[in-house]
C-alpha cells in the first residue's frame, strides 16, 4: 500500500518534488493534499503550487467570469483548487459589485474582453429586487406583482444582451426568499406575498433560461436549504465584508459551481466502475452467502439500496455502470441476479470483471471493452487499499473516496461533479441498452469469416441530416465528449453550434446509425466551411462504438458529395493530433486525400472533387433527411 | 500555548501568506509579514473559522495582532466551548 502522508509532510513533499522537476508526482501529491485537507488555507497553498505546474500538465483551460452583488473573492481559491483536482486550469475574472447590468449590455465591458467560457451571475435577492425585500410592506399587491414582473423581465433582457455578445455558458443563481418575511405568517397565506412572488420570479427565470441555449439556473435556494439557511449565512460577515456566506460554506459554494464547470469543460466520467462486497451490498458474498449479505429495504441493507438507487439514476443519465470485484464469479452472479433485495441486476452493467486479478488491470480492460479512455472512468470501492492501488496505477481515473459509514455512500456519489450533465439526450437515457446490443454485435462479428460478410449481415443504415433543433444539443455534446475518432477535437457549446448554423458557408451534419441489432442514435458530426470554392472540414468525429464498420466513410462520402454539389472544387481537412485521437490519424490518407501541409499542430489533407469522388460504402444504406 | 493549535495556525499562515512555516513565529505580525494585508487578514479569519468550527466577532478579529495573539484567542475559545 502506498505510504500515507500527513498533510504537513505532503506540503514539504510537493515542494521537494517541484524542486526536482517531478511534475506528475508533484501534481498527484498536491491533489492528495487537497483531498485530505480541503479548506481556505490549503487552497492558497494548492493555488500557488498549481501555478508552477499548470503549463506542464495536460489540464483543460477554462475561463470563468463571476458577476456578483456580494464578496466572492474568498470562494475563488477553493474553487480553483477543486478545479485543479478535476484536471481543470481555471482562470477567474470577478466583476465589480453590482455592475452586472453594464457588464452584460456594454460590448466593450471587462466581461467580454475577458472572453469567458462561462459566466456565473451570483446576485442576492435584496440587490436585484430591493422593492420586494426592503420596501415590501409599503407595496400594494398589484405594485408588488409588477415589481416581480420587472425583475423577471430584467433577467430576460440581460440574457438577450449577453447572447448578442457572447456564446459562453451562463449560470444564474436563483433567488432566495427572505428567512423572515415582512408580513410574518400572513406571507405564507398567499402566492402574492414576498415568498410567493420570489418563487414566481424563480419559476420565470427557469422558463427564460430554458428558452435560451447554454443558460442554466443554479438552484441557490435548494443549496442553502441543503446546508440549512441559519447555518449557511453569516450576518456579521455580511455587515463587515459584504460576505453573506459563512466560512465553512465557502467550499460547498465552490463545489456547487463545479457541478456546472466540470460538465462544461468536458471533464466528465462516462462510466462508473463499482466494487461488490461492502459497496453494492453489506458483507462478503463468498463468506456470508446469499442469506448473510445485507441488502434490502431495512437497516443495515437500506444504505446499500440507497446507493443502488443513486447508481440507477446515473445510468438513466447515460453513465455506464461496470463491476470490478475480487470474488468467485458464480457467487457474485447469484447475488446479483437472484437476491430479492437487489435493485441492480447484471443487465444494468455494461462490463463485468469478477476475478481475483489486479483491479487496475481489470479497469484497463473495462475501458477497452467499453471503448472509452481510462480518464473517462470513475471508481467506487469501500476498500482504501484498492482505491490507492488504482490511483497509483491509473491517476487519470476519478477515484471516489468514501468514509466507513455506508449510509453516506449514496450522497457522495450523487454529489460527484463528474456525473453531472447539463442536458440529457435520448442517447444518454438509452445508453445501457445500447451497450447490451453492442455485446451482441461483437459476438456476431466473431462468427463471420470475413468483414464483408459481417458488414452485409449488419444491414447498417446511415441517416444523414443537416443540424436541426432536435439534434443541436447532441451535436454540441459529441464535440465536447468525443476524444478518439475526432480529427480536430474542436469543442463547441450548443450556443456556438447554433451561431455557426446561421452563418453562410457553414454546413453542419449529423449521422445516425441503425443496424439489425438496434439504433445507435446520433453518433457522428461533420462541420464543413466553404470558402473560395474550397470546402474545409472544420470538425469530423464519430463515436468509437461505430468505428471500423465503414460508416465513417459514409459520412465523409456524403460531405464530399454535398460539397461538390455546392460547386466546391476541393475538400480539405486538418488532422490535429492529441493524446487520444490516434484512431483517426490515417483517416484522410486511407481515403486518398493528399498531404498538402504539415506543421507543429498537425497535417492538412486535400481531395480534388473535380476529378474523383469518395465512394459510398456499398453495405451501408443511405437515408438523407432535409 | 497549546503547541498543536499553534502549529495548525502556523501552517495556515504559511499557506495564506506564502512564507515557509519555519519562518513564522509567535511574534510574526502584519508588520513583519509582507503579505499579511487586510485581504489576507479576512482570509485568515475565514480559514480559522472553517478549521476550528467557530465564528469570530469583530472585537476578536481586532485582537489578532500577531500569530501568538491569534493562537491564544483560538485556544481560549476552544476551551470556552468544549467540542
Amino acid at each position: 500500500m502506498p505510504q500515507e502522508h500527513n498533510p504537513a509532510n505532503l506540503r514539504t513533499e510537493v515542494d521537494r518534488l517541484l524542486a526536482e522537476g517531478a511534475i506528475e508526482a508533484a501534481s498527484r501529491r498536491l491533489a492528495e493534499l487537497w483531498r485530505r485537507e480541503p479548506g481556505s488555507a490549503t487552497a492558497a497553498f494548492v493555488g500557488s503550487r498549481a501555478d508552477q505546474l499548470r503549463d506542464k500538465l495536460p489540464l483543460t483551460k477554462f475561463k470563468l467570469a463571476i458577476l456578483r452583488s456580494f464578496t466572492v473573492e474568498p470562494i475563488v481559491p477553493p474553487l480553483r483548487a477543486e478545479a485543479f483536482a478535476y484536471g481543470i486550469d481555471l482562470e477567474v475574472h470577478i466583476g465589480d459589485f453590482n455592475t452586472y447590468v453594464q457588464d452584460f449590455v456594454d460590448a466593450k465591458s471587462s466581461l467580454y474582453r475577458f472572453a469567458p467560457n462561462a459566466v456565473v451571475l451570483a446576485v442576492r435577492t435584496e440587490d436585484v429586487a430591493p422593492e420586494l425585500t426592503h420596501q415590501f410592506a409599503d407595496l400594494a399587491p398589484e405594485a408588488a406583482r409588477q415589481a416581480a414582473h420587472r425583475v423577471a423581465s430584467g433577467y430576460e433582457q440581460w440574457i438577450n444582451s449577453f447572447r448578442q455578445h457572447s456564446q459562453a455558458a451562463l449560470i444564474i443563481h436563483s433567488l432566495e426568499r427572505p428567512a423572515r418575511p415582512s408580513l410574518g405568517v400572513v406571507d405564507g397565506q398567499s402566492e402574492t406575498g414576498q415568498s410567493g412572488l420570489i418563487r414566481h420570479i424563480n419559476s420565470e427565470l427557469r422558463r427564460i433560461a430554458g428558452s435560451h441555449r447554454g443558460v442554466y439556473v443554479l438552484d441557490y435556494e435548494g443549496l442553502v436549504a441543503r446546508y440549512g439557511s441559519e447555518h449557511w449565512h453569516d450576518e456579521r460577515k455580511w455587515l463587515m465584508a459584504r460576505l453573506p456566506i459563512s466560512a465553512e460554506n465557502l467550499l460547498p459554494m465552490a463545489r456547487e459551481w463545479m457541478r456546472f464547470l466540470v460538465p462544461l469543460s468536458g471533464r466528465t466520467a462516462k462510466a462508473l466502475v463499482v466494487d461488490l462486497d461492502n459497496t453494492l451490498w453489506g458483507g462478503i458474498i463468498g463468506e456470508d452467502g446469499m442469506t448473510g449479505i445485507k441488502i434490502g429495504p431495512e437497516h443495515p441493507g437500506a444504505a446499500f439500496q440507497a446507493l443502488q438507487r443513486a447508481l440507477l439514476d446515473l445510468s438513466r443519465r447515460g453513465i455506464l455502470l461496470a463491476i470490478c470485484s475480487k470474488n468467485n464469479l458464480d457467487d457474485a452472479m447469484e447475488a446479483l441476479d437472484k437476491h430479492p433485495g437487489m435493485l441492480l441486476r447484471s443487465t444494468h452493467f455494461a462490463a463485468v470483471r469478477i476475478n481475483w486479478g489486479d483491479k487496475s488491470q481489470n479497469i484497463r480492460e473495462i475501458a477497452q471493452e467499453l471503448n472509452i479512455g481510462t480518464d473517462s472512468l470513475a471508481f467506487l470501492d469501500d476498500n482504501p487499499f484498492e482505491r490507492e492501488q488504482v490511483r497509483a496505477a491509473l491517476p487519470e481515473v476519478t477515484v471516489i473516496d468514501v468514509p466507513q459509514n455506508p449510509a453516506e455512500y449514496a450522497a457522495i456519489v450523487r454529489d460527484c461533479p463528474v456525473f453531472e450533465r447539463l442536458t440529457l439526450s435520448a442517447e444518454d437515457q438509452q445508453r445501457t441498452a445500447m451497450y447490451a446490443e453492442q455485446r451482441q454485435r461483437a459476438d456476431a462479428e466473431h462468427s463471420f469469416q470475413s468483414k464483408e460478410d459481417f458488414f452485409r449481415f449488419l444491414e447498417q443504415e446511415a441517416e444523414l441530416s443537416p443540424v436541426s433543433d432536435l439534434t443541436l444539443a447532441r451535436i454540441a455534446q459529441l464535440t465536447q465528449k468525443t476524444n478518439q475518432f475526432n480529427l480536430t477535437t474542436r469543442r463547441y457549446s450548443e450556443a456556438q453550434i447554433a451561431e455557426m448554423a446561421n452563418q453562410p458557408g457553414w454546413n453542419i451534419f449529423s449521422i445516425r446509425v441503425r443496424d439489425r441489432f438496434g439504433d445507435h442514435g446520433v453518433v457522428g458530426v461533420a462541420i464543413a466551411h466553404d470558402q473560395g470554392g474550397q470546402c474545409e472540414v472544420d470538425t469530423f468525429l464519430l463515436s468509437c462504438r461505430v468505428i471500423g464498420r465503414t460508416v465513417e466513410t459514409a459520412l465523409l462520402a456524403h460531405i464530399a458529395k454535398c460539397a461538390a454539389e455546392r460547386g466546391c472544387r476541393r475538400i480539405v481537412g486538418w488532422f490535429l493530433p492529441t493524446r487520444k485521437n490516434a484512431p483517426a490519424r490515417d483517416f484522410y490518407p486511407q481515403h486518398q486525400f493528399e498531404l498538402v501541409e504539415q506543421n507543429a499542430n498537425g497535417s492538412l489533407w486535400a481531395f480534388d472533387l473535380t476529378r474523383q469522388e469518395v465512394a459510398f460504402p456499398k453495405w451501408v444504406k443511405l437515408i438523407t433527411v432535409n | 500555548m497549546n503547541p498543536a493549535v499553534f502549529d495548525q495556525i502556523r501552517t495556515m499562515a504559511s499557506d495564506l501568506f506564502g512564507v515557509p512555516a519555519d519562518r513564522i513565529t509567535a511574534t510574526s505580525s502584519p508588520e513583519t509579514l509582507e503579505n499579511w494585508d487586510s485581504v489576507q487578514h479576512l482570509n485568515l479569519v475565514l480559514a480559522l473559522e472553517e478549521k476550528f468550527g467557530m465564528q469570530l466577532s469583530p472585537e476578536e478579529i481586532e485582537q489578532m495582532k500577531s500569530i501568538g495573539d491569534t493562537a491564544k484567542l483560538i485556544e481560549s475559545k476552544l476551551q470556552a466551548t468544549p467540542r
